[in-house]
């Protein structure tokens, strides 16, 4: 069985949709910023992804894949030399996607769908370098850690652990202070 | 194709319309402007929404 499309069908037809979403597909790259209503920006912005994937491979046969839903090759020209360049350094989430409240004669919800042409943050990397050293970083200290409050915990006063804390915890991990809690619950 | 054998009382009507009701929707407050928005929204009154400006946001029929 297909997997069924995610998100609400537009338009009359399974053609119907197809030019739908090739025309706002069309529209974005041409403008880079569109209005349009939520549902069909939410249905536009897998497309619009992978067709800026496709852009950002470069090739003449990505190239024709994209012409396959943007029929108009100035766009798909202005997609692969300047719009693919410019998201040489994002690993997607290439458009964003804003809502803007109601539309007057038919009290649509609206969204604004546009390219995200903001420089990537050297922030995300950095969260994702400390994550990933935490992670790493955590199984390793845990292990030891345990065993020590617990040993401690039985013998002695509870005072004593904090004080040990306050002056190991700038050097170390949440990973243990997690220990160190366990320690004081059995205490 | 079944359908009602009776006419339905205005009574019955009215009373099954007492039920409809509208909830108040939610605000927060504009950041930018401190007026009222609906959250998730860019805002109608200054168009602003997470320091980026959105024209399209800004109402003129409705304001106020």
């Amino acid at each position: 069985m297909p997997t069924p499309t995610k998100g609400p069908r537009l338009g009359g037809s399974p053609a119907h949709e197809r030019l739908i979403l090739a025309n706002l597909s069309t529209s974005l790259f041409e403008h880079g910023r569109i209005t349009t209503t939520e549902t069909k920006a939410k249905r536009l912005r897998p497309l619009a992804e992978r067709l800026i994937t496709f852009a950002k491979k470069g090739d003449l046969s990505a190239r024709r894949r994209v012409l396959t839903v943007v029929r108009d090759k100035g766009v798909v020209h202005t997609l692969f030399t300047e719009i693919a360049p410019a998201m040489a350094e994002r690993n997607g989430g290439y458009t964003r996607i804003t809502k803007i409240g109601t539309r007057k004669g038919d009290n649509a919800p609206m969204a604004v769908i546009e390219l995200v042409t903001e420089p990537v943050s050297p922030k995300q990397a950095v969260v994702k370098e400390a994550t990933k050293a935490a992670e790493k970083a955590a199984p390793v200290t845990e292990a030891p850690v345990e065993d020590a409050p617990v040993e401690d915990a039985p013998a002695e006063d509870v005072t004593d652990a904090p004080v040990e804390d306050a002056a190991e915890a700038p050097a170390e991990d949440a990973a243990e202070k997690k220990a160190t809690k366990k320690g004081k619950k059995e205490a | 194709m079944a359908v009602p054998k009776r006419k339905m009382s205005r009574s019955n009507t009215r009373a099954r319309r007492s039920q409809w009701k509208t909830t108040a929707a939610t605000l927060t407050t504009c950041p930018q402007c401190q007026g009222n928005k609906l959250p998730h929204t860019a805002c109608p009154t200054c168009g602003t929404y997470k320091g980026r400006t959105y024209r399209d946001a800004l109402k003129t029929v409705h304001a106020g």
